[in-house]
């Protein structure tokens, strides 16, 4: 037993003097890491919105000779280290996490994915000091998250601002006298649902929308036949679901089947999966969503094109090209630094900016991507941004939304 | 450790004076081991306490259960409930309540349920709860996330796992020696039979899957400041019941300290897996599980057995220096040729094919 | 909405449960393999009938004359293969039971670990008989309801065979007492291998119909095996009726609970229900002591 401890003890000894020997030389690659889930229930998230844009972002960089990094004058490349499994398994993660930044001693950590398993990491990634860019994350208390974890940096707003852009599309066909003030709110149980339900429902009632009907539902559930009757039957105009994927797509079955035609059909996560447009053809138009992009930006439909080319699955139109954007602000923020240094990295992403992206510019200044879509919409087989109506590229909404 | 000239202590000084050692030793490891290390050693004895824990009850009664998800769950759930209210060990008391007032009702209501009714009914509740957490932090705190940020570092969570796994192991150590050990053993073998011998069964089988769920719960309880941010389905994961089973399984049930054989391996291999082969995870884990089931049917601990007695042979040299490795050869091959696993399989296939060889078993 | 819809709709959704639970319960109830692996099966034709519809364009319920036969073979072949190992050298059926679990467990992770590597773990979703059908002045989803129609043919036809057959005779035997079976000249391995192939089929046959509907990934198998598990249980092990019942009442509570109480609540409401089956008939619905 002593003896092995020994052993184990000189070993470790032996790599930190290694590791420390070849700092002073530059890197033959910049290190990352990332910890995600392969396997498990969070695998088809992590695979449709995150993975993907992991992969195109190691082969554009290193397509062009790396990261230009001024203290070594050079361009270094790009080197993912360590890819691990996190199982869909919260423990597991946060272990997995630790070994990178201590073990493995990547230079950069790429964040997993959904909003659990982000908050989870966030105490790890404060301790050691690297900057956590969370694009598949939201909360209603991330202003007061970030103050709590420096490295913490949203790319998606919190769930009632999400709320705001959605309601003011709704003033706008309210006060034009439209669709009437009644709304059903339904959400899935769980950790997005919960928060959306809230951020949603108390800028609704806010605004004097009557919530005529607000429920949740389990994660899983086989069957929204009775909600969707419930719905149909409760006279709202609008119709509001906190959804994940596979529920999105079952209320929209539903819906098709039932007749439900409200004026006003939005669903959130997985709405602006390319799969949404593959399933329901025709029928998904005039459907809103959550999220939204411009796809007339500079460089977003080349993204699109390489996207497809090399993974042949087409991202989404919400967090998949945010998360290639997330990625090439950290390149810039490097770039400016011109050094590896984490803290030096972490101090640019924040004050550096605003950021050139295929997302449009991003600023950081207060950890969270403040200006982006909330709203979006399927228009003749593309989902793309329509509120805040203010941002650059924004379409005029399609209303009312055809009867499937 | 022992001088030449002092005299030979006995078996049991000897064997307590290595568990004392080895406690000793496994108490300096935070100290000795790197941040990642400490968190792979606090999930290790993690699952040792839940993994023995569980043995205490199914080993001696036979009955599977998968309710140490729910035991888990509420002593983190209600750690990450309270802990804005009351100091942390407060939450550890108030947790363990909560975990015993409940076990003592499933144990009671599951009195007359056995076999397979029994695993799903374990299940079963582990689900329920979570669904009513569930619906609970929706629909009353509207948000599901709870942080648990305390003073209580991986060290702290590391030594009271530590010290919690001395505790579980002393109890099964006793119960091992005590009536109601015996007769949970009865009970296990054939219920009526205890019943007829005078076992008070319903209490025995209450007492003993409370005891267990007590430390289940507290496993939880003291995992949650390691978690950080807690929500009911990181507390309430129906896999650590599965993994608590098979651990289990894999270190064997004929000995107190077999179940904990199984933890350590498996947690190894499940790191490796994760770390080294990301992307086959899933299918080498499968097939590992398949290799111990058809090739180490009595696990780990069997394993051990079988070559400490192959070990044993030897001594008596009959057949001079060959003997041994006759025997050790003999030993390594015996998987492959005894329980009949894969060769087994193909020999199947084989007579299918062939009947004319039929005759030959 | 009248109560008779909301119960309406839970039977049709509870039907979908006693398919599901069927073929797990042949593979369980007679052959006496807990197989955990069931639902990678279900998943595995899900994706089948996913590939060739939006491939080739083939109907579903066509497509099932392909995988139904096909799972057949495959679990037939896993029985001889990997179970008969496991059930010649296993003295008790708790010993059967517990080595089968880990077996397919193992089984379960390399399925559900290859098909990711296969298929991707992309959620799919295909849109078949997406479309209204008015069934007694009430509107259900077409899809839905030829799931419940195949769920209820499938029944049917089993409980035939099972009543009315010397093979049914034979499984009905086997699955009470399998040494008693043994004794009046029942070919034991053989007669289990089918009924766990049968099974293997039925779960075929219910992935096909599920993957209209929901929308499925590699991840999903043991949402499914454990939704089966729960029913077989609550029914009663071996009893293919109480398997039906099962399903049907779990349908109709979280159709119930959906509509009159607060839908966060189904599943809740559903174990519970399954919890408190076990503590008044703790051998299920219509299992004998």
């Amino acid at each position: 037993m002593d003896s092995l401890l020994g052993r184990i003890s000189f070993i470790a000894l032996a790599m930190a003097a290694a590791s420390s020997a070849l700092a002073a030389d530059a890197p033959k690659s910049i290190r990352i890491g990332y910890a995600i889930s392969l396997s498990g229930v969070n695998a088809q998230g992590a695979a449709t919105t995150t993975l993907p844009g992991y992969d195109l972002w190691v082969k554009d960089v290193n397509d062009k000779g790396g990261i230009m990094v001024k203290e070594f004058g050079k361009r270094i490349p790009v080197e993912v280290v360590a890819k691990y499994d996190d199982t869909s398994n919260a423990e597991t993660l946060l272990r997995l996490e630790e070994k990178l930044m201590t073990q493995d001693k990547v230079d950069f950590v790429l964040p997993p994915w959904s909003t659990g398993f982000n908050l989870a990491v966030a105490p790890i990634f404060a301790k050691y000091g690297y900057p956590q860019l969370a694009v598949t994350a939201n909360a209603n208390d991330e202003e007061q998250l970030v103050k709590q974890f420096p490295t913490l940096f949203f790319f998606l707003n919190q769930p009632m601002h999400f709320g705001a852009a959605l309601i003011s599309v709704l003033d706008t066909l309210k006060s034009a006298g439209k669709i009437n003030d009644k709304v059903v709110l339904l959400s899935v149980g769980d950790q997005f649902g919960a928060e959306f339900a809230a951020g949603f429902g108390a800028g609704l009632k806010g605004s004097g929308y009557d919530i005529v009907l607000q429920k949740s539902y389990p994660l899983g559930a086989a069957d929204l036949t009775n909600e969707i009757k419930e719905a149909k039957s409760s006279g709202a105009d609008t119709f509001i679901a906190g959804s994940y994927p596979p529920d999105t797509f079952m209320l929209a079955g539903t819906a098709i089947t039932q007749g439900y035609n409200p004026k006003v059909y939005y669903t959130a996560v997985g709405t602006a999966f390319a799969e949404f447009g593959g399933a329901f053809k025709g029928k998904a138009d005039g459907v809103f969503g959550i999220g939204g992009w411009d796809p007339n930006l500079p460089g977003a439909q080349d993204y699109y094109k390489r996207q497809v080319a090399l993974t042949g699955h087409a991202p989404d139109g919400w967090a998949s090209p945010v998360t290639y954007a997330s990625l090439q602000i950290l390149v810039q923020a490097i770039e400016k630094a011109g050094t590896l240094d984490r803290k030096k990295v972490l101090d640019a992403i924040a004050n550096d900016g605003p950021w050139d992206t295929i997302s449009g510019p991003i600023d950081l200044k207060t950890h969270i991507r403040e200006k982006q879509w909330g709203v979006g919409q399927w228009q003749n087989g593309q989902f793309v941004g329509v509120s805040p109506s203010d941002m650059a590229g924004a379409q005029p909404v399609m209303f009312p939304k055809p009867a499937w | 450790m022992v001088g030449e000239d002092k005299p030979f202590p006995t078996r049991a000084a000897l064997a307590i004076g290595s568990l004392v050692t080895l406690v000793v030793l496994l108490a300096a490891l935070p100290w000795l081991l790197s941040d990642y290390g400490l968190s792979f050693m606090v999930s290790v004895m993690s699952y040792l306490v839940l993994t023995v824990a569980w043995a205490l009850f199914s080993g001696p009664t036979r009955l599977v259960s998968l309710a140490t998800s729910a035991f888990f769950g509420v002593g983190m759930y209600t750690v990450a409930m309270l802990i804005k209210l009351m100091p942390l060990y407060a939450t550890f008391a108030v947790a363990l309540g909560v975990g015993a007032l409940l076990a003592g009702v499933v144990g009671v209501l599951t009195l007359r349920i056995a076999g397979m009714f029994f695993v799903i009914f374990g299940f079963g509740l582990s689900e329920m709860i979570r669904q009513l957490m569930v619906w609970w932090e929706i629909n009353k705190t509207h948000t599901m996330g709870r942080y648990v940020f305390v003073p209580f570092d991986a060290t702290l969570i590391y030594e009271h796992l530590l010290g919690l796994a001395v505790i579980v192991f002393f109890v099964g150590w006793q119960l091992r020696r005590a009536r109601l050990g015996l007769a949970l053993m009865v009970i296990g073998e054939d219920e009526t039979v205890a019943r007829q011998v005078g076992v008070n069964v319903p209490f025995a089988k209450v007492a003993i899957f409370v005891v267990s769920a007590m430390f289940m719960t507290m496993t939880g309880a003291l995992m949650a400041p390691r978690y950080g941010f807690i929500n009911p389905n990181f507390a309430f994961n129906p896999l650590v019941s599965f993994q608590v089973v098979i651990m289990a399984f894999l270190g064997g049930l004929q000995r107190l300290w077999g179940p904990a054989l199984g933890v350590i391996p498996l947690i190894i291999l499940s790191e490796l897996l994760q770390t080294e082969f990301p992307f086959w995870f899933s299918v080498l884990l499968g097939i590992v599980f398949m290799v111990i089931v058809y090739f180490l049917p009595r696990g780990v601990t069997g394993l051990i057995e079988d070559g400490w007695k192959a070990l044993g042979r030897p001594l008596e040299l009959q057949r001079g220096l060959t003997g041994p490795l006759v025997d050790a050869w003999g030993w390594m091959s015996r998987p492959i040729i005894l329980p009949r696993g894969i060769a087994g399989a193909i020999e199947d296939v084989w007579v299918k094919i062939a009947p004319q060889t039929k005759g030959r078993r | 909405m009248p109560v008779i819809e909301v119960i309406f709709g839970g039977v049709i959704l509870g039907g979908l449960y006693a398919l599901v639970a069927m073929g797990f319960n042949l593979q369980y109830g007679v052959a006496r393999i807990v197989n955990l692996a069931y639902g990678e099966f279900l998943m595995t034709a899900a994706f089948a009938a996913f590939w060739m519809f939006t491939l080739f364009g083939v109907n579903p319920i066509l497509g099932m004359f392909l995988s139904v036969p096909a799972a057949f073979g495959a679990n037939w072949l896993i029985y001889r293969v990997l179970m008969t190992p496991l059930a010649r050298r296993a003295r008790t059926r708790d010993q059967l039971e517990g080595e089968t679990i880990l077996a397919t467990f193992g089984l379960l992770f390399v399925l559900r670990g290859a098909a990711t590597i296969a298929f991707t773990a992309n959620d799919r979703y295909y849109d078949y008989l997406g479309e209204p059908l008015r069934l007694l002045g009430f509107t259900f989803a077409a899809n839905r309801v030829l799931a419940f129609a195949t769920a209820g043919v499938i029944a049917t036809a089993v409980w035939v065979v099972l009543q009315f057959t010397r093979f049914g005779v034979a499984l009905r035997a086997l699955a009470i007492d399998p040494v008693g079976a043994q004794l009046v000249g029942v070919d034991v391995r053989r007669l289990s291998a089918l009924a766990f192939a049968c099974g293997g089929a039925l779960a075929a046959a219910a992935g096909t119909l599920v993957s209209t509907f929901l929308s499925f990934n590699p991840a999903i198998g043991i949402e499914f095996t454990m939704k089966a598990l729960v029913v077989v249980i609550m029914g009663g092990i071996g009893n293919m009726l109480g398997s039906l019942a099962a399903g049907l009442m779990l349908g109709v509570a979280e159709a119930l609970c959906s509509y009159y109480v607060d839908s966060g609540l189904t599943l809740a409401v559903a174990y519970a229900l399954f919890l408190i089956v076990l503590v008044v008939r703790p051998r299920g619905l219509f299992g004998t002591a």
